[in-house]
């Protein structure tokens, strides 16, 4: 390795080229992907390459994006959060239930002033994550099933909250936030850019976020360097569920309306969108980034495949074998990496 | 008549090596070595790590299978091909770390992987808790089959183990350290069982660091030093000390370097912290120890005695059930490697995967323990390379290029930079377990140069060794631990590698 490698570049076994390659394959893999779907939807149709579907695109993942950054602390501590979705729901259904409802809607609500009733909603995803933080590091409880566990507590409180029944009122700031625009921009859009630009700041330069990715990367010599690896652990949870809470919040007013089962597909988007970005499932490598590019070639696919005539129903199949995909360059890069 | 097994014409030795060498990348493990096995022998085998011991038993085991010279079985030449040739020719092996699976019953354990089926092709329950139990008590044992593996205490896990390849129909057993982890009253309970064994015609290797055990069992005993077999003599001619001087070479105590060294050791110096009769309900009894400024104190043992346990219990990864410490003079537990680390304790354990990031770059590797001190707010990578880079300077860590992934150095600077790690800010308190471990004399050289140097600086250091050398080249105190209790101190004087054979 430390002989220098520009005097021999013919050897085939590890030119800085490739080199670079299997350094580099879980980041390239993602842009090129998205590069190839942009190119593919802007020929296959006239309506895909344009600044209103650029928009519109962007408008579609923002509420993904939101949960997205929290998901992308959890998964690279190695780690992962399976009640995203379903505390997004029960935390937006919060924040109707603590806003008074117009007459028809026959649910028996707590109305608060707004301010105060998104405190107290905000105070709800907290509780969603301080759960689960406890369940993984105090009682040693797998991520995996913990999670799974707080997806039914949260799909259960949405079910009490509402009873089968649909809200429609929210506070206005959440209403603002959720469905007006500035300039012509939704703030939904604003808001995840937010998200993910702090995420990512906090990633890449503080301390906090060296941690997780030394956490993710090696827990057990992170513990041994002195790394309070199970606070870590706790933090990211309470992140991920925060995350959530505020794109439950923000999606309930961009849907307009608040009902149980409207998040179902965020789960799996959102977990996609990480996955299919780059980050490693395995932890350690990876960051908001390639969310980014994740939540992108998502975005283009699940609106592009609206623009061309195809079968819906064959949507799904194709987003499965985009992950499907995705998931086996992601083992196969940290394969690479760690045969090196 | 046990004492000198089968001379006579009858049946030929259960198992014969001949000549037998071995070299690892051209490096000689084994050094033409003859051992021979009787039918109803209780063979002891000694000599310290590297000696060879372990090299053969694989050799027998079938586990290296490129070696040069003879092995017969009952007279047969043989040449195993894997572990599984070795079991079919009657040859079974107990390892140290135990390989039953504490979830299914004894029963389960004993057949496992060969269960008798019914004739309808499902497992005949009946016939294996039958025939366990009359295995199981043949060997003088009283153990219900269907109780589960993990809740028996390890003695009578072990004894199961043993019934099991004693079921495979071994004739040769091997015995990899069996009484590490038995109390006195285990111990004599598996003699017992060995004893019967033996009458039943079988041979048995007993491997062991524990020379009072060997002496005990044993009705020969083979010595290893470097590779090569140095003495075979019956056990009831043999003491202790003529053991030992087999082990460490015969005429040489004190001559060499690490043979021996002299302990200076001063009472007035500080105490900085300080164990007291801490156990930790499992491995740990009854431990007390000091640990001086500007002092080394050197914790010698056999694997399994507990320094593993030891050295966690003081970096707050494993959490005590007695005793405390006292940390300049003020009694403290601590509840996280974190709050260790931040009271001025520093750890590099025994393995280096165990506290190093290899995707990541040295620089990262390096910074990770100081990070709070570095910056407040945000990171400043710059300053982080600087640091790594004045470390890489002071250790001579080759290359010295901060930027380069930890992976791609080689063994030894990979543990420079588990030390490089925690002297930024110079520790109160420095554990270091197997410091100096397959490492190449140069970089052992070098450790052992910083070692010495923080020493110098007022760090208290614990330094934790199977590696007698490594003790003696280090300490100014040393304590032998057995079994997880203290066995001995020395303090001051001419400490000889016999002694601490001999303590532990």
């Amino acid at each position: 390795m430390s002989a220098p490698t520009d005097q021999i570049p013919s050897l085939p076994k590890s030119s800085p080229f490739q080199s670079f390659l299997r350094n580099q394959l879980r980041n390239i893999a993602p842009v090129f992907t998205l590069l190839a779907l942009v190119f593919f939807f802007s020929v296959a149709s006239t309506s895909f390459f344009t600044m209103v579907n650029f928009m519109n695109i962007l408008s579609q993942i923002s509420i993904t994006a939101i949960i997205a950054v929290g998901l992308t602390y959890v998964i690279l501590t190695s780690e992962i959060d399976l009640s995203v979705a379903a505390v997004a729901n029960a935390v937006g259904i919060t924040v109707a239930y603590f806003t008074l409802q117009p007459d028809y809607v026959n649910i028996a609500n707590l109305p608060m002033p707004g301010i105060i009733a998104i405190v107290l909603t905000l105070l709800s995803a907290l509780a969603f994550g301080l759960i689960t933080a406890f369940g993984v590091t105090w009682i040693g409880i797998p991520s995996f099933i913990m999670t799974l566990a707080i997806m039914q507590i949260a799909n259960g409180v949405s079910a009490l909250l509402v009873r089968g029944q649909i809200a429609y009122s929210y506070p206005s700031l959440i209403t603002m936030l959720g469905s007006g625009s500035i300039f012509g921009i939704r703030w939904t859009i604003i808001v995840a850019i937010l998200f993910l630009l702090v995420g990512h700041l906090i990633l890449r330069y503080t301390r906090f976020g060296r941690y997780i990715y030394m956490t993710g990367g090696n827990r057990e010599a992170a513990e041994y360097s002195g790394v309070n690896v199970k606070f870590i652990i706790g933090s990211v949870m309470v992140i991920s569920a925060m995350c959530s809470g505020i794109a439950g919040m923000l999606a309930v007013a961009y849907f307009g309306s608040a009902q149980q089962n409207q998040f179902d597909s965020y789960l799996l988007d959102a977990i996609a969108a990480v996955v299919v970005g780059g980050t490693s499932l395995f932890g350690g490598r990876g960051g908001i980034g390639n969310t980014i590019i994740g939540l992108l070639v998502l975005g283009v696919l699940n609106n592009g495949l609206d623009h061309i005539q195809i079968d819906s129903f064959l949507k799904i199949l194709i987003r499965g074998i985009i992950l499907l995909t995705a998931l086996i360059i992601n083992v196969y890069a940290q394969k690479l990496k760690e045969s090196e | 008549m046990m004492d000198q097994p089968n001379s006579g014409g009858g049946l030929p030795p259960l198992l014969q090596l001949t000549n037998v060498s071995k070299s690892f990348g051209g490096i000689a493990a084994l050094k033409d070595v003859d051992f021979t096995l009787h039918a109803g022998e209780i063979h002891g085998l000694v000599g310290e790590n590297g000696a060879g011991k372990s090299t053969t038993m694989k050799i027998i085991a079938g586990v290296y299978s490129d070696y040069e010279g003879e092995m017969r079985v009952d007279g047969k030449p043989v040449h195993f091909r894997s572990a599984r040739d070795a079991l079919a020719a009657g040859i079974g092996m107990v390892h140290q770390e135990l390989s039953t699976i504490p979830d299914l019953t004894v029963a389960e354990n004993v057949f496992l992987g060969h269960q008798p089926l019914t004739k309808l092709g499902t497992i005949d329950w009946s016939q294996i808790n039958r025939e366990a139990t009359r295995l199981i008590s043949s060997l003088g044992l009283d153990i219900d089959p269907k109780t589960l593996m993990g809740s028996l205490p390890v003695g009578l896990q072990q004894l199961v183990e043993l019934s099991r390849v004693l079921f495979s129909g071994a004739k040769t057993i091997i015995l990899d350290e069996p009484t590490s982890a038995l109390s006195p009253p285990e111990v004599k309970r598996l003699f017992d069982v060995l004893r019967k064994i033996k009458a039943e015609g079988r041979g048995i290797i007993f491997i062991s660091h524990f020379l009072d055990d060997v002496l005990e069992i044993s009705d020969t005993v083979t010595v290893f030093r470097n590779g090569k077999k140095v003495a075979t003599e019956s056990a009831a001619s043999l003491t202790k000390d003529a053991v030992i001087s087999h082990m460490i070479g015969r005429g040489s105590i004190g001559m060499h370097m690490g043979e021996s060294a002299e302990l200076i050791s001063d009472d007035t110096r500080p105490i900085v912290l300080a164990a007291e009769a801490i156990g930790d309900g499992k491995t740990l009894h009854n431990i007390s120890l000091n640990l001086r400024a500007g002092e080394i104190t050197g914790v010698y043992g056999f694997m399994g005695c507990g320094q593993v346990e030891l050295a966690r219990a003081l970096f707050g990864k494993i959490k005590l059930k007695r005793g405390h410490f006292i940390l300049n003079g003020a009694q403290r537990n601590f509840q996280s490697t974190s709050a260790a680390r931040k009271v001025g304790i520093a750890f590099v354990p025994e393995n280096r995967r165990m506290m190093l990031f290899r995707t990541e770059p040295v620089y990262k590797n390096v910074s990770i323990a100081i990070l709070g001190r570095i910056h407040r707010l945000l990171l400043k990578p710059g300053q982080e390379r600087k640091i790594a880079a004045t470390r890489a300077g002071d250790l001579q860590i080759r290359p010295p290029n901060p930027n380069m992934a930890l992976g791609s150095l080689s063994g030894g600077n990979q543990q420079k930079v588990a030390l490089a790690k925690w002297l930024t800010h110079l520790p109160k308190v420095l554990i270091l377990s197997e410091p100096t471990r397959g490492m190449d004399v140069g970089a052992k050289e070098d450790v052992i140069r910083i070692v010495k140097d923080l020493r110098d600086k007022g760090v208290a250091i614990l330094v934790l060794s199977t590696e007698p050398e490594t003790i003696l080249t280090l300490a100014n105190r040393v304590t032998v631990l057995r079994k997880g209790m203290v066995a001995k101190e020395f303090n001051s004087g001419i400490l000889f590698k016999a002694d601490l054979l001999a303590a532990a």
